[in-house]
Formats: structure tokens, C-alpha cells, sequence
């Protein structure tokens, strides 16, 4: 017997070991070291996510009532994946190439970005989830019960709902730890995978131990049990051929459409051919799962007192035979098995309510939408965080409710019929080019409420929220409109009823619905892109037009992206076609490019809402369709090769295009530079000889040569800092410069920096934000060249910054193998035309004379970043002028060396 | 002389999907025949006869997809080759 604080102490140290694993996991993810996570195995382990507590303690219990049915709810599955060149492989591709995020966004994408669907699918999953996490909150509690009860202390559970509230914080609170760490769906969880990977060896073990022990242990061999069997009063279990293919077939659905299980199937898949080892190794684990269902049911009820119940069998069994450690095996399988269900469960349900609920309503409820979104990323992380605990507060207020009774044994069932009515609008959108929104939303709709008016609300019993005499004689004595009986079919199963009139009727309606109605063009070509999805780029186009401007749409992907992802990801768009910087042409690929990326983020309909409001007038139009859509167009195709010459043509036109621009440009400023230098050079030339004539002048009092000859000296001295600029450019540009290298703190480089350039307008108020902290970083450069540069944008700042209250930002940090530092004023920016200019010799924004330079200090900037490895840009998009300093860790001596 | 055979391992391979494809089926047709039995009704009980069946043909059908599985990924060829496949001689 195994004392109840030796349980709680084992089920404790178990959690934390859940915790450590998921920590280590993300730990060695952020490394870069995901290898091995990523493996079929690991892919595999989490789709076990199917067998939660339902089935752990739940299918002894199926198999003492219903003898061998218990096994349809595994046969489905296991055709689904043994068929997974079929309908899996085609969404994995799909769900990649779209980035969907969830079951809802599926649908959603499928049929014009249609938030009403994603809203309708949300609702499903919800409705039907809630409960069978209670279910899971209720098998933890009654197995806590198994333990406590039995003490010899006759020590009982105070409170059972106390235990449910434990488990359903914790799981909250590890769901949140791990669960919304990164914004993209796309992103694997790989904390989360771990652990329920992990668990799904313990629950398996641990059945797997249960079984061999009632065989070999209790039984007496494989023989006995096979007699035994035959023996027990479950030989004559009734085969209902209705319920065996009905239930195999909900099952089947079920896989497919259960927000958890697409979750980890189709979400959380990094790569398609997991799905073949999965295809085989999946089915096998379902088999080991049910394995010693029959055997443990019969044994349990031959062995133990009857009025037993079932449902422990799994744990009572091995506790009536002295083997404490044993059961303690089984509990924390059950325990595994309920709490990476409620795990992926709630984490994908989250996703869906944010991402379809949360997100659309603030958009639609602020003013100025998206284009003043600021930061969503924030918004969006805090909704899933809220959705995941309001999620398991629904479940534990649904077990509160229903008291935890027996109407949840069957609610896992209810929960399958419920999210099979996905399945139509699922399958018609990747296989049939004329499902459209109409008949999805006719489909699911009808599907939803014949399954709530028919299994889900009848389900909470007679006197529950129907009453006796409308469960008997039908609301109003409409007898056509009985709940468990529609259309007067009466003595049917409930559960085959529901699902014989809910799937027909939402079947039909879609098709029906699909066959009248018209599609818009995006549906259109939504819907060409997913039946054909393994065409290479059918229909991938989703903006015909660019017009957005790409400076505003960097701030909005910042402001969901996060500032590093969605620069990195600009910088790569814009270096793919051929441009330098952070904005490329928005062009409708790099669009179309854009909102799957933010898609992966904040769900498809919301991305498609953002985009529009930027890239006005240029929705789609029926010209475009039949370009893009029209058959003949896809049976004469392009010819690849040709496609790559005339991309490659375009990249060098552009190329071309920006080059003679720029020329052309320096050469009107080298035109002023002349004139400009010459003024330069005569202004202090004038005066030199005027006062020199004027010195030459014997009869000249004393103290005015004096002060004659310091003004000639002062003038010098400007006409050498003036060569001298122009003397260190050309050192630097003909890479000659003799660098000293040394090691030394980025931050004393900075403070160096901020206190020399203080005496650039000191009269003016001027505040500098900065994060000592992260500035600490070790630089092994140029120290004295660096910090020149440093001095020059933080003086630049000073100079120019034309705001009120000027402020300077100073962002450090490392990415990579690189030190990243940016200089972001508040200023009102510069202009996006003269951008690309300002690296240029002598470009000065201002005519004004009040800078006293040349125009040479972000030139000689430039320069000196090239000769250490680095470089200095400007980042666009931040709210003022902003330049970002990206230098190595270390120099690359091979490259200076080269370079020298 | 046998008869030339151009692409004769894209032929085989395009046999294996299909093989592939209709596994399931096969699944179907072995975990559906018990709808025919009626343990309740049997002289002698049959229940464990029945679920031996079943895990057999259930085993047999993991198996299969084991092998298929296998010969279908390593003969993976570049991951365009679904897009001509629709016109190609089958």
C-alpha cells in the first residue's frame, strides 16, 4: 500500500521533472541544438496525445460494458495515418506553405480568409473541448481518490474539487511557461513536445506493466487469459454492426479535426516525411495501448468485489494485489495522459480564440485599425496567455458543475461527434475546387446545432437543460422534433443518431450550399491553392498590385514580428531582390510573401485584414483570376527555366535601374561638391589674404596682429581639418589604414562617445535612453575607430534631431556572431529619397552652414565600419532617424587581411 | 532482349503510391468484417478468437505501412515530383 504523501510527493517530483524537461528542451532549442527534438520519434510520441486519461482508465471500463467496441475509437486513427498519402501528407503541405495556425485558421484560409468561419470552427472546438478537459480534471481526481480512500489512515480527500483546482493551475501555469513563449504558430513548442513526448513513454510503460502483470502475474499466462476471456460475462457482448462502423468513423474524423490533434499533426510538423514514420509507428502505439485492455477488464472483474468501478480497474486491480509501486506506475500514467491532452488542448484552443476572437474585435474596435496597430505582439501573446487560463477555468467550472458525475464517461465521444462536424468543410476544401463559404458556413452551422440539440445538450441527463417531456414528446409535443429521435426514427443509439443526422445534414447542406452560391475571386484562389496544393505556386499570388509603402509596412510587422524578426526579414526580402537595406519593392510576391509570415503569427483572416488596409486598391479582381486561375493558362504553363531567366532579368534591371539612379545623383552632387569645396577652400583663402596684406602693413598696432594673426591661424586650422577629412576618406576607401586592435567594453565606448559629442550644441536640453546593462559587451576592434564613429552619430544626433524635446535611444546587443548597436533619435527622420544618399562624400541634408562639416562624417562612418568587418545603415521604420552599427565579435583576419 | 523500360523506377514508385493508397481500404475490409459476427449469439464464446483476429490484422496492416513507409522515402526524389505526375502515363 502506498502511503498518500509518498503519492503526493512522487506526483510532485514528477511535475518538476516535467518542468526541467520542457526548460532543457526550449534551452537547447534556443542553442540552435534542436536536432534530435525534431526526430519522427519525437513527432510520433506527441500525436499520443490522442490517448488521454479517457482512454487510459476510460477503455477497461469501454471493454467490461461493450467487450472488444472499445477498439474502434483506435481502428479510425490507425486507418487515417495508415492512409497518410492521402489526406495528411496534402495538409501538412498545406498548413506549411499557408503558415495556418489552427483547425479554425484552416477553414478560415481555405475559404477567403473568412473570419466568420474561423469564429464558427472556434465555437466548435470550445463548445466541445470544454468538457473533456473537465473529463481529464475528473480522472486525476478520482484516481487521487483510489489512493486516498485506501489508506490505512483512513485518510480521505477533504475536498475533491480542491485536488481539480491544483492540477488545473499547474497546468495552467506550465501551459503558459511553455506554451507562448514564441508568437508564430509555426514555431515548435519545444518544451511543450518534450514533455508530452516524455509522458507518452510513461503512460505507455506503464499499461504496458499493468497488462503484463494481470497476464503473467494474476492470470497465469497468455492461454488462461485467452480462457478466462471466453469465460467472463464480456464474451457476450452485443456487436452493434451501427456503433462499430459509426464510431470507427468518428474516430476517424476525430483524428483529423481535434484541435489538439491537428495541434501536433499538422501545426507542430517541421518536416512532411515524419508523417511516414508516423504513418506506421502511430498505429503500433495504439496497438500497445489496447494491447491489455481486454485481459486487465476481464481479470478486474473476475478479481475484484463487484460494484467495482471499471474505470480504475487500471489502478484498483494492481492495488487488491499488493503492488503499491506498480499502481503508483499507473497513476502517473493516467496523470500523464490527462495532463498533456489538457496541455496541447489548451494551447491550441488559446490560438483559435485569440487569433479569430481576440485580435479581430480590438482591430475592428480602435480607431485608424492597423495602420496605428503598434504593438499586436504584445496583445496577442497576453490574449493567448488569458485564453489558456480562461480555457481551463471553463473546465474546471464545467466539472464544478456537473458535480463530476457519471454524464462525463460518455462526454468523450459527445467531444468526437462534436468536432467530426469539421470534416466536411475540411475535406471538400482541400479535394474540391467549388466547396465555397457559403456552403462551409450552411455546413458547419447545421452540423453544430443538430449535434448540440441531439447528443450535446440531452447529454447533462433528463431535467438537465432539456426536460423529461421534451426529451419524451419533443418541444411543444412536436414529435418529428424529439432531441434523440429527429424526424420520427426513433429506438436508434443517441450517439449513432447524432452522428447519422448531423453529419448528413451538414454534409448536405455544404454541398448544397457549395453548388448555389458564388465565390469571390480571393476564395477562388484560396481554394485553387489548396487542391492543388503539391502544384508548385498554383495560385500562390494573393495581390495583384503592390502600392503599399514598404516603410509602413515594416512598422506594422514590428509591431507583431517583434523589431529583430521582421527587420530580418525585410533585410532578406530586399537582399533577394537585389536591393540593399530594409525595403524591398513591394511587389505582390513579396506581399503575398509578407501576410503568410504575419499569418503564422495572428491567423490568416487577421493578416489579410492588416495587409488591405495598406495595399489599397489593390484587392483582387476577376482580371487578375483569370490569370492566375484560368486552366488553359495552368495546362500551357510557364516554362521554368524561362520564369528564372526573366526573374533573374528583372532582379539585374532593378539592379541596373538603382545603380544609374544613384550615379546620376552623385554626379549632380559632386557638380556641388565643386562649387561647395571651392567656397570651402576660398571662404578661409579670402581671408588669409585679406589679413595678410592688412599684416604686411608695417605701421599695424600690436595687439591687431595679434589678433589678425589668430584669425588666420583659426582659418588654417579649419582648411586642415578640412584636408584631413578628406585625406582619412581616401586612406579608408583605398582600405590602407593601419588598424589597432584592441579589447574593450562596448559600454566605456559608448559613455566615451556620449560625453565627447556633449559639446555639440550644449545649450541644448538633450536626453540619451540607454541600457547599461546589455551594453556590456566585450569588442575586440578598433577601439579609437569605433568610437569615432559612435561620436559621429550620437553628435549627428544632436545636431539635427528637430524635435522638441530631443531624445536618443541607444538599443546594444548581440545576435549572433555579430555586436549590434542602434542609434534611434525622435526626431522626424529622414526622408525616404535621401536615404540612401546620406553614406554619400559630402551630402548634406541641410544647406544651413551651422554644422560647419563637409558632408564627410558618414562617409568617413562608412568607411571605417567596411575596414572592421561591419557596417552602418540606416534603419527605416523607427520613428526618427536611426542608424544601426553591426560589427563581428570578433575580426576576421583572414578578411582584413585580404582586404590590407 | 527485354523491352526497354524508360523510367522504370518512377513506374515502380508510382505502383507503391497506389499501393499506399489503398492500404487504407485494405484496413477498412479487414477491421469491418466483424460487423458480420455476433459474439452475444455464438454457441460457444468466441470473444477472444475475435480480438486475436483483430490485433492480427490490425498488426498485419502496421506492417505494411511499415514497408511501404520505407521504400517510399528512400526512393524520395526531389520534392517537385508530384507535379507532373497527373500527366504522365499511368
Amino acid at each position: 500500500m502506498v502511503p498518500f504523501n509518498i503519492l503526493v510527493a512522487v506526483c510532485l517530483a514528477y511535475v518538476c521533472l516535467l518542468f526541467l524537461v520542457a526548460f532543457a528542451a526550449e534551452r537547447r532549442a534556443a542553442r540552435g541544438r534542436a536536432g534530435w527534438m525534431r526526430s519522427p520519434v519525437i513527432y510520433t510520441l506527441s500525436l499520443s496525445i490522442y490517448c488521454t486519461a479517457w482512454t487510459f482508465y476510460g477503455a477497461v471500463g469501454y471493454a467490461a460494458r461493450s467487450g472488444l467496441e472499445f477498439v474502434t475509437i483506435y481502428l479510425g486513427p490507425t486507418l487515417v495515418l495508415v492512409g497518410w498519402w492521402i489526406v495528411l501528407r496534402k495538409l501538412v503541405r498545406i498548413a506549411q506553405a499557408q503558415r495556418v495556425t489552427s483547425i479554425a485558421d484552416l477553414i478560415s484560409s481555405r475559404y477567403g480568409k473568412s473570419n466568420l468561419l474561423g469564429v464558427l470552427v472556434t465555437l466548435i472546438c470550445v463548445v466541445g473541448g470544454t468538457p473533456y478537459i473537465a473529463l481529464q480534471l475528473q480522472s486525476v481526481t478520482l484516481s487521487f481518490g483510489v489512493f486516498a480512500s485506501g489508506t490505512p489512515e483512513g485518510w480521505a480527500l477533504p475536498d475533491q474539487s480542491a485536488t481539480a483546482l491544483w492540477v488545473a493551475g499547474g497546468l495552467a501555469l506550465f501551459t503558459i511557461l511553455f506554451g507562448t513563449r514564441n508568437l508564430d504558430a509555426n514555431e515548435r513548442h519545444h518544451g511543450v513536445v518534450m514533455a508530452i513526448a516524455l509522458e507518452a513513454v510513461v503512460k505507455l510503460v506503464a499499461l504496458l506493466a499493468v497488462g503484463a502483470f494481470v497476464v503473467w502475474g494474476v492470470a497465469g499466462g497468455v492461454g488462461a487469459v485467452i480462457g478466462r476471456i471466453d469465460a467472463s460475462p464480456i464474451a457476450d457482448w452485443p456487436l452493434k454492426p451501427g456503433r462499430w462502423i459509426g464510431l470507427t468513423f468518428v474516430a476517424a474524423a476525430a483524428v483529423l479535426t481535434l484541435p489538439r490533434m491537428f495541434q501536433v499533426m499538422v501545426v507542430e510538423n517541421s518536416d512532411e516525411r515524419h508523417l511516414a514514420t508516423a504513418s506506421w509507428a502511430f498505429p503500433l502505439y495504439l496497438l500497445l495501448m489496447s494491447l491489455f485492455v481486454l485481459p486487465i477488464a476481464v481479470v478486474g472483474l473476475a478479481e475484484l468485489p463487484a460494484g467495482a468501478n471499471p474505470d480504475l480497474f487500471v489502478l484498483t486491480l494492481p492495488l487488491s494485489q499488493g503492488q503499491g509501486r506498480l499502481a503508483m506506475l499507473a497513476f502517473l500514467g493516467g496523470f500523464s495522459s490527462a495532463t498533456s491532452m489538457v496541455i496541447v488542448a489548451s494551447i491550441a484552443l488559446a490560438t483559435m480564440v485569440s487569433n479569430h476572437v481576440v485580435v479581430p474585435l480590438w482591430l475592428a474596435l480602435r480607431q485608424g485599425g492597423a495602420r496605428s496597430a503598434g504593438d499586436v505582439r504584445g496583445l496577442v501573446l497576453m490574449a493567448r496567455r488569458l485564453s489558456i487560463a480562461a480555457i481551463l477555468a471553463l473546465g474546471y467550472g464545467y466539472y464544478r458543475l456537473s458535480g463530476g458525475s457519471g454524464a462525463l464517461a460518455a462526454i468523450g465521444l459527445i467531444s468526437f461527434v462534436g468536432v467530426a462536424q469539421i470534416l466536411p468543410a475540411m475535406i471538400g476544401g482541400i479535394f474540391w475546387r467549388g466547396a465555397t463559404r457559403v456552403g462551409a458556413a450552411l455546413g458547419l452551422g447545421a452540423g453544430f446545432a443538430v449535434w448540440l440539440y441531439a447528443l450535446y445538450l440531452p447529454s447533462f441527463g433528463a431535467g438537465g437543460v432539456f426536460s423529461d417531456a421534451v426529451l419524451a414528446a419533443g418541444p411543444w409535443g412536436i414529435g418529428w422534433l424529439r432531441p434523440q429521435a429527429l424526424f420520427g426514427v426513433e429506438g436508434i443509439d443517441p450517439i449513432l443518431h447524432a452522428i447519422y443526422w448531423s453529419l448528413s445534414l451538414n454534409t448536405g447542406a455544404f454541398v448544397a450550399g457549395s453548388l448555389l452560391s458564388f465565390p469571390t475571386p480571393v476564395e477562388r484562389m484560396q481554394g485553387l491553392a489548396f487542391v492543388n496544393a503539391f502544384e508548385r505556386d498554383a495560385g500562390a499570388r494573393g495581390w495583384s498590385r503592390g502600392g503599399a509603402e514598404a516603410e509602413d509596412l515594416l512598422t506594422m510587422s514590428q509591431g507583431i514580428l517583434g523589431a529583430e524578426e521582421a527587420q530580418a526579414f525585410f533585410e532578406a526580402e530586399a537582399g533577394a531582390q537585389g536591393k540593399a537595406g530594409f525595403l524591398p519593392d513591394t511587389t505582390p510576391e513579396f506581399i503575398g510573401r509578407l501576410e503568410r509570415r504575419l499569418a503564422g503569427a495572428v491567423g490568416t483572416a487577421t493578416a489579410h485584414a492588416m495587409i488591405a488596409q495598406f495595399a489599397e486598391g489593390a484587392a483582387v479582381t476577376a482580371q487578375d483570376l483569370m490569370a492566375v486561375a484560368s486552366e488553359a493558362q495552368q495546362i500551357l504553363g510557364y516554362s521554368t527555366q524561362l520564369e528564372a531567366k526573366s526573374e533573374e532579368l528583372a532582379r539585374t534591371a532593378r539592379q541596373l535601374q538603382e545603380a544609374n539612379d544613384k550615379l546620376r545623383d552623385l554626379s549632380v552632387q559632386k557638380d556641388t561638391f565643386l562649387s561647395q569645396i571651392s567656397h570651402e577652400l576660398r571662404t578661409p583663402m579670402t581671408s588669409i589674404r585679406a589679413f595678410s596684406e592688412i599684416l604686411m602693413d608695417p605701421d599695424l598696432p600690436g595687439e591687431l596682429q595679434q589678433r589678425y594673426a589668430g584669425v588666420i591661424h583659426e582659418e588654417t586650422i579649419r582648411l586642415t581639418r578640412l584636408l584631413d577629412d578628406l585625406l582619412d576618406l581616401s586612406v579608408l576607401e583605398n582600405r590602407k589604414v593601419q588598424l589597432n586592435i584592441r579589447v574593450a567594453n562596448l559600454h566605456d565606448l559608448i559613455t566615451k562617445a556620449v560625453q565627447a559629442a556633449s559639446n555639440v550644441r550644449p545649450e541644448r536640453p538633450f536626453i540619451v535612453h540607454r541600457d547599461a546593462a546589455a551594453e556590456h559587451l566585450p569588442v575586440i576592434s578598433d577601439t579609437d575607430r569605433l568610437v569615432q564613429v559612435f561620436i559621429n552619430l550620437v553628435s549627428n544626433a544632436r545636431k539635427y534631431c528637430d524635435a522638441e524635446r530631443p531624445e536618443l535611444t541607444i538599443l546594444a546587443r548581440r545576435r549572433g556572431g555579430r555586436i549590434v548597436v542602434d542609434f534611434i533619435d525622435n526626431g522626424s527622420g529622414i526622408p525616404k529619397p535621401a536615404q540612401r544618399l546620406i553614406f554619400e562624400k559630402f551630402s548634406r541634408l541641410t544647406d544651413t552652414q551651422r554644422a560647419g562639416g563637409a558632408g564627410l562624417g558618414l562617409a568617413i562612418c562608412r568607411e571605417i565600419m567596411v575596414n572592421l568587418g561591419g557596417s552602418v545603415t540606416y534603419l527605416p521604420g523607427q520613428g526618427g532617424a536611426a542608424f544601426r552599427v553591426s560589427l563581428p565579435v570578433r575580426p576576421e583576419t583572414a578578411g582584413a587581411a585580404a582586404a590590407a | 532482349m527485354p523491352p526497354k523500360f524508360l523510367a522504370r523506377s518512377s513506374y515502380r514508385r508510382r505502383r507503391i503510391i497506389d499501393a499506399a493508397r489503398i492500404l487504407p481500404v485494405l484496413g477498412l475490409f479487414i477491421f469491418f468484417i466483424p460487423v458480420l459476427w455476433h459474439p452475444a449469439d455464438t454457441p460457444e464464446p468466441d470473444t477472444a478468437r475475435g480480438g486475436l483476429y483483430l490485433f492480427a490484422g490490425w498488426f498485419g496492416i502496421i506492417v505494411a505501412a511499415f514497408l511501404l513507409a520505407r521504400v517510399l522515402m528512400r526512393a524520395e526524389p526531389p520534392p517537385a515530383e508530384d507535379a507532373g505526375r497527373a500527366s504522365e502515363d499511368r
